[in-house]
């Protein structure tokens, strides 16, 4: 376990988080997540819901034969929701556990549309501005400034296991302002 | 789990002199075996690195333990008379094993206990020492004390504080007074071997299919097998859309439709090879109650035959496994409660060695387990007379046979006059009725006074598939397993019934039952309010029945169970999902958590 947290840390420090990313869209913000957490993509197909669960929580596919959980980002996220066109999809993670052991999740995600496969530098990366003491933002690694974009860097494990998203609220969403968390 | 795979991942680096490095990177699963080294006479395990690394103790592990099953079926066989010089030979063979591999790994003690044990087998297979009872016994507890070694590298493998085993000195003195105690007597054997020929054929051809079987066999992860019946499933569900494509019933071309016809085929064979994969004989499971059978016997001072049939019956891996513990517990049950002492036995005109049968067959679907003796059976007064007592139900009450009998798995219920270290505390037999609850599977009792008892256990031949009734509410579709329901009706108005205080009710052949709308339950929206617009499934769940109110059956299914996995541990009512015909994911409804609190309590 002191392994494994030991690895987490470090993929905070600046040379941890260059590498390649994938970059995809909720409205008009742009978020990226490390490849190697990718599995695949795949477009959105008819979910079974799942009754009594959290409202970000949109149901379960079918992945192969196996059953995974898909979440929706923008309602993670506390976004409103958006529309779907033929650019939405369906990114699969590999998420770590809770516990912090056993295989990794196989987990969706709903997002508007993936862009591209950016390999970001670490001179690009800028650390997490404060957005006040009291808001802790550990699922964000850091933002990326390409091309004049800002692209937020997301840890995805912090993601998912985060019960609560109540920061998130602050994060710079452009005009829309979130409904709940 | 990642913490072993890191574990041995960093096995291979760890050289003698990296032992430091590699100690740290995993250090519960190190610290714990060379602790437990430590505590040996000898510290050589300690300094070995080669007993630190996971990956080869567990390759120790499982090899030791098999080596050991086959030397307690060997020594049963051998004690029966019925052995053959092969016998000997694989007892002896699995024991030099066993001291190869724990000296591999420098532990000391089980390679001199191994090495005294593979003496005396020697010179047994020489014609030099006779195979009495006792030496059995001997020989057995030496396979015993080696399990209490294989256990506590296990434990300490695992990170576990290990106890470490008892000195060995005290019984390799034992195995040195059997291998000395007992002189050969030549004269004496020889005629015996003689006269035992067409006897001894017979096991030697068997324990030479049993090796050439051993030969074929191939051991395949887990994680591999579940991912080919994943896929197979999906195979089968592409299959089945391709075939019912509109597009496709269109074309009139007999060969396409022979060719598919003959794919739909093949394809169904895959599947059936697959799910068979995760079968295994339940045999194996049975020849360990051989031994437990024998042991109560010898403690007990009972004498019992024990009679197996149906050891080819196949069933899943994870049944046999979790069938283990009701089994002992209910022989421990038939051997100290059932059977009668022999003098006994004999006043009642019976044989003296009461007779236990384990038996194993098919039918409709499931699996039967007969565990059957021939000794006092149930009392049913003394059984009813302590249940009163202890308040379970009411002095006046008025029980069939079944119900009385059933009793007996109340917790803590026992009409043992005393508690014997076997039994008599009441734990056992409610630990059976918890295992076979959680296999789905049913418990009946046969029991006539003085002519014995048979218990059968009715289990799923998996658990990986069940049929399910799939049932729509609100526009989704839901899986009610089919093992809980009893049956369905539509419910006229006049049944229906609003009760002061319990709620809405249902007259079900006469009796009330609590109705439970789904839809409430998973807060969505039926299609009607009107219980008598929607489909009545009576459900039980334990001992509890109830009406469940859906909106229609939409067809029935054997679904392959998967795991929601953790994301959903909190979302209840859910046993798990499954993947229907069309390739979406139906949910599982977990009807004892449906009903909750609800529902009558079940009277058969």
């Amino acid at each position: 376990m002191g392994v494994q947290s030991a690895v987490s840390k470090q993929g905070r420090t600046a040379e941890g988080r260059q590498g390649k990313y994938l970059v995809f869209h909720l409205g008009r913000e742009e978020f990226a997540v490390a490849v190697l957490k990718v599995r695949e993509i795949m477009g959105l197909q008819e979910i079974t819901e799942v009754p009594q669960t959290p409202h970000y929580v949109r149901g379960v596919i079918n992945l192969r034969g196996k059953v995974i959980p898909v979440v929706d980002l923008r309602r993670k996220f506390g976004m409103p929701d958006g529309e779907q066109t033929s650019r939405t999809c369906i990114i699969v993670l590999q998420v770590r556990r809770r516990s912090g052991s056993g295989d990794p999740l196989l987990m969706g995600v709903v997002v508007d549309g993936v862009s591209e496969v950016l390999t970001i530098q670490e001179q690009e990366i800028e650390d997490t501005p404060s957005f006040g003491e009291d808001v802790r933002l550990p699922y964000i690694l850091g933002m990326a400034k390409v091309k004049g974009r800002v692209k937020i860097l997301l840890d995805i494990d912090e993601v998912m296991t985060a019960q609560e998203l109540g920061g998130l609220e602050l994060l710079p969403l452009g005009e829309e302002a979130p409904a709940e968390a | 789990m990642s913490e072993d795979k890191l574990n041995q991942e960093s096995g291979p680096a760890a050289g003698p002199d990296r032992l430091e490095d590699a100690a740290s990177a995993r250090p519960d699963a190190a610290e714990g075996l060379r602790a437990l080294a430590e505590s040996m006479d000898s510290a050589a395990a300690a300094a070995n690195p080669l007993a630190q690394d996971p990956e080869l103790v567990q390759d120790f592990l499982v090899e030791a333990r098999e080596h050991l099953a086959q030397i307690e079926a060997c020594l049963l066989e051998i004690e029966q008379g019925v052995h053959s010089q092969e016998t000997l030979h694989a007892a002896f063979r699995s024991f030099h094993t066993i001291k190869g591999l724990a000296g591999f790994l420098d532990y000391t003690v089980m390679q001199r206990v191994a090495h005294e044990t593979e003496t005396l087998l020697d010179l047994a297979r020489n014609g030099k020492l006779v195979m009495r009872p006792a030496t059995v016994d001997v020989v057995l507890s030496a396979g015993d004390y080696l399990r209490t070694w294989l256990n506590a590298i296990e434990a300490a493998a695992a990170g576990r504080p290990a106890q470490p085993p008892p000195e060995p000195d005290a019984l390799i003195a034992r195995v040195q007074a059997a291998a000395e105690g007992e002189p050969a007597e030549p004269e004496k054997a020889a005629p015996q071997a003689e006269a035992a020929p067409p006897e001894a054929a017979a096991p030697a051809e068997r324990s030479g299919s049993r090796g050439g079987a051993d030969a074929a066999l191939v051991k395949v992860d887990t994680s591999k097998l579940e991912y080919l019946v994943d896929m197979v499933g999906e195979l089968v569900i592409a299959q089945t859309m391709l075939r019912h494509n509109p597009e496709f019933a269109q074309v009139r071309s007999p060969k396409l439709q022979r060719d598919i016809a003959h794919l739909t085929r093949v394809t169904g064979e895959v599947q059936k090879t697959a799910m068979a994969m995760r079968m295994v004989p339940i045999g194996q499971l049975f020849r360990r109650m051989t031994r437990l059978v024998r042991d109560l016997a010898r403690k007990s001072g009972k004498l019992a035959e024990l009679e197996l049939q149906g050891e080819d019956v196949e069933l899943d891996r994870t049944i046999v496994e979790e069938l283990h513990d009701p089994l002992v517990h209910m022989l421990r049950n038939s051997m100290d409660h059932g059977l009668e002492m022999p003098a006994e036995r004999e006043a009642k005109g019976k044989p003296a060695a009461g007779r236990i049968r384990l038996a194993a067959s098919h039918q409709a679907g499931m699996i039967v387990i007969e565990i059957g003796d021939d000794g006092r059976g149930l009392n049913r007064d003394k059984i009813i007379r302590k249940a009163v007592e202890r308040g379970l139900i009411p002095a006046d009450a008025k029980l069939g046979d079944t119900e009385a009998f059933h009793l007996i798995f109340e917790p803590g219920f026992s009409t043992a006059e005393q508690v014997t270290d076997v039994s008599g505390r009441g734990v056992g037999m409610d630990v059976v009725r918890k295992h076979i609850n959680k296999l789905r599977g049913r418990i009946e009792i046969v029991s006539s006074s003085g002519a014995g008892t048979t218990f059968l256990l009715k289990v799923p031949l998996t658990l990986a598939i069940i049929d399910g009734l799939i049932v729509s509410v609100g526009g989704e579709r839901f899986i009610v397993p089919i093992f809980a329901v009893r049956e369905m009706f539509k419910a006229s108005p006049e049944q229906v019934f609003t009760v002061e205080g319990k709620g809405e009710m249902v007259m079900v052949r006469g009796r009330l039952l609590p109705l439970v709308r789904l839809a409430a339950r998973l807060g969505v929206a039926p299609r009607s309010e009107d219980p008598c617009q929607g489909l009545m499934i009576v459900g039980e769940s334990g001992s509890r029945v109830f009406c469940l109110l859906v909106d229609e059956l939409a067809g029935k299914q054997e679904v392959v169970i998967k795991s929601l996995g953790p994301a959903f541990r909190d979302a209840r009512g859910f046993a798990g999902g499954a993947i229907l015909g069309d390739g979406r994911v139906g949910l599982i409804l977990d009807l004892a958590a449906i009903a909750g609190e609800a529902g009558a309590v079940l009277r058969s």
